[in-house]
């Protein structure tokens, strides 16, 4: 009898996940209480890539702090510049001109196809599938070739700016999107016969990580994690910003809200960015880039060169800063990994009394624990693969 | 007027201290002490039906005082709208208010984020740790405007 006994005893165990661990995407702790392979309790721990970039952007001036936002979420460098501006911009009560913000719109969802590429390649990998890897990262490659034409570099783009952009696009840049645009449709369905049918794939997908509509509300997920339990809530279609009325696109849905309708939701996302990118490539229009506010935007180079007053307007805008009113805005944008809205309070200044940042990594990651409850310590890998965390867009 | 804002209006007038409008953003500045029975009929009426609570941040307003505010950021996915809430905390040595964690869920590591930050304690929150910076750090809160960018 006291043996029996005994025997049905079990202690629990405590194990570090990370916060070097590659499948955990960057630098995240979860801390997890296991009972056999079974989940008692998983807590992430955060905050190991926190840089402060809220503090450090009320000390300087609204420019200044665009390049902080390209590092909000890394992979995605251009999506969280379109919120900075798009809020600045608010906050000053301007609107760029109608070829910028469709330029804009172009990049932003080129940027979308790349994020949802990294997503693809390093979630199919985490879960043992190789093959994803190589084919996704070929095409994200392709995208980066395109990034730096644009703006010289791959990852921190900085090419949006308040008013406007930092130049036009380079001579030849459609034409390669064109071609870019043209073939990536071919290349999910290659994803997709990899993966999609996959009876691996399905297996440590389908009915992981399940969240009800009621409960994604309630824990604050965004984008394509609400998307994926079937709420039907697209910030660009929804609530309008940078002309994304003008454009014909499809919200795709989930309907079982796991991992896997998640997955399906993502690659669909992808097609309808190629749309929106192909509609912007047809109806692209002539004209400035910038608004006409010398307040706002700075002279043309050539104008600076050759004459005091647009000398003067270029080295008040650099050293005083845009000095928007006294004011406090709230700006949402629909970044690839959900919402990300910036709550920007200005007090008259060059420089903002505070800038938050409503980072959709962080709000999604928060329902960690309540998905890990109850599942097997492998699914823990499937979750966070899921959740298409950047650990630097969690810490800020 | 918005729908959100005849609400509280009709519900509680006397916590309202002012409606304010600023490019097509409304915020509803509120005495702290009612902020869960606030947030709960804004997030159960179905005129308004603010079920999603995209953000809590807390400013600081020094040399003001009151110097702290949180404003909380609402969505509302029936009808595709916004509205934030914004309380000035009484006390500027220890600030505190109100959890609304059992309003959203989705508040417990917002909140967190802005006790860790700055040092706004929220009553009856289930877990109030420090979650960015680390738990061994000195009771100091690096947004406090006090607190320089560098070299503390």
């Amino acid at each position: 009898m006291n043996g029996a006994q005994t025997m049905s005893q079990t202690e629990t165990m405590v194990l570090n996940l990370g916060p070097q661990h590659p499948s955990t995407h960057g630098v995240l702790r979860v801390v997890v209480e296991l009972e056999g392979e079974l989940i008692v309790k998983a807590d992430p721990d955060i905050g190991y890539l926190h840089r402060g970039i809220e503090k450090m952007c009320e000390f300087r001036t609204y420019h200044q702090c665009l390049p902080l936002t390209d590092r909000i979420d890394y992979l995605a460098g251009s999506a969280n510049n379109l919120g900075f501006v798009l809020a600045v911009e608010k906050l000053l009560g301007v609107e760029v001109p109608k070829r910028c913000q469709y330029i804009r719109v172009m990049i932003a969802e080129l940027t979308r196809i790349s994020s949802h590429l990294f997503w693809l390649g390093t979630h199919g990998h985490d879960l043992g599938a190789m093959t994803p890897l190589f084919y996704a990262f070929r095409e994200r490659e392709k995208l980066m070739d395109l990034f730096e034409m644009v703006w010289g570099g791959r990852l921190f783009p900085c090419y949006f700016r308040i008013g406007g952009l930092a130049a036009d696009l380079p001579e030849g840049f459609t034409d390669q999107v064109w071609e870019f645009v043209e073939t990536f449709p071919k290349k999910i369905e290659d994803y997709e016969n990899l993966l999609t049918y996959n009876r691996i794939w399905i297996a440590r997908t389908k009915g992981v990580g399940v969240m009800t509509p009621d409960e994604v509300l309630d824990w604050g997920w965004s984008g394509p994690m609400a998307r994926g339990s079937g709420v039907d809530w697209d910030l660009r279609r929804d609530n309008p910003y940078s002309r994304y009325e003008d454009f014909d696109f499809v919200v795709p849905l989930g309907s079982n809200g796991d991992t896997y309708d998640r997955y399906l939701v993502r690659m669909e996302e992808m097609r309808q960015s190629n749309r929106i990118v192909r509609q912007v490539l047809e109806n692209l229009p002539a004209g400035d880039i910038n608004v006409a506010d010398p307040r706002v935007a700075l002279p043309p180079k050539e104008r600076v060169y050759n004459n005091i007053e647009a000398l003067i307007n270029h080295f008040l805008i650099i050293e005083e800063g845009i000095i928007p009113p006294v004011g406090e805005v709230y700006q949402a944008i629909e970044a690839p990994k959900g919402e990300l809205g910036f709550y920007i309070a200005s007090d008259g200044t060059g420089h903002p009394l505070r800038v938050k940042i409503r980072a959709p990594s962080f709000a999604n990651l928060a329902a960690l624990g309540k998905l890990a409850k109850g599942r097997l310590l492998a699914d823990l890998i499937a979750l966070i693969g899921t959740m298409d965390i950047v650990l630097a867009d969690v810490d800020r | 007027m918005s729908a959100a804002v005849e609400k509280v209006q009709a519900q509680f007038p006397d916590e309202i201290v002012e409606i304010y409008e600023f490019r097509g953003d409304t915020t509803i500045i509120i005495k702290p002490e009612k902020i869960v029975e606030i947030c709960t009929l804004l997030r159960d009426d179905r005129e308004t039906s603010f079920r999603y609570l995209s953000s809590v941040a807390a400013v600081d307003y020094l040399p003001a005082s009151p110097r702290f505010a949180v404003v909380y950021h609402l969505y509302s996915h029936r009808y595709k709208n916004r509205v934030a809430l914004k309380a000035f905390l009484e006390d500027d040595a220890y600030p505190s208010i109100h959890s609304v964690v059992p309003v959203w869920s989705a508040a417990n590591w917002h909140e967190r984020e802005c006790y860790d930050l700055m040092g706004i304690q929220f009553r009856g929150h289930p877990d109030l740790r420090r979650i960015l910076t680390p738990a061994e750090c000195e009771a100091y809160f690096p947004l406090r405007k006090e607190i320089p960018v560098r070299g503390l």
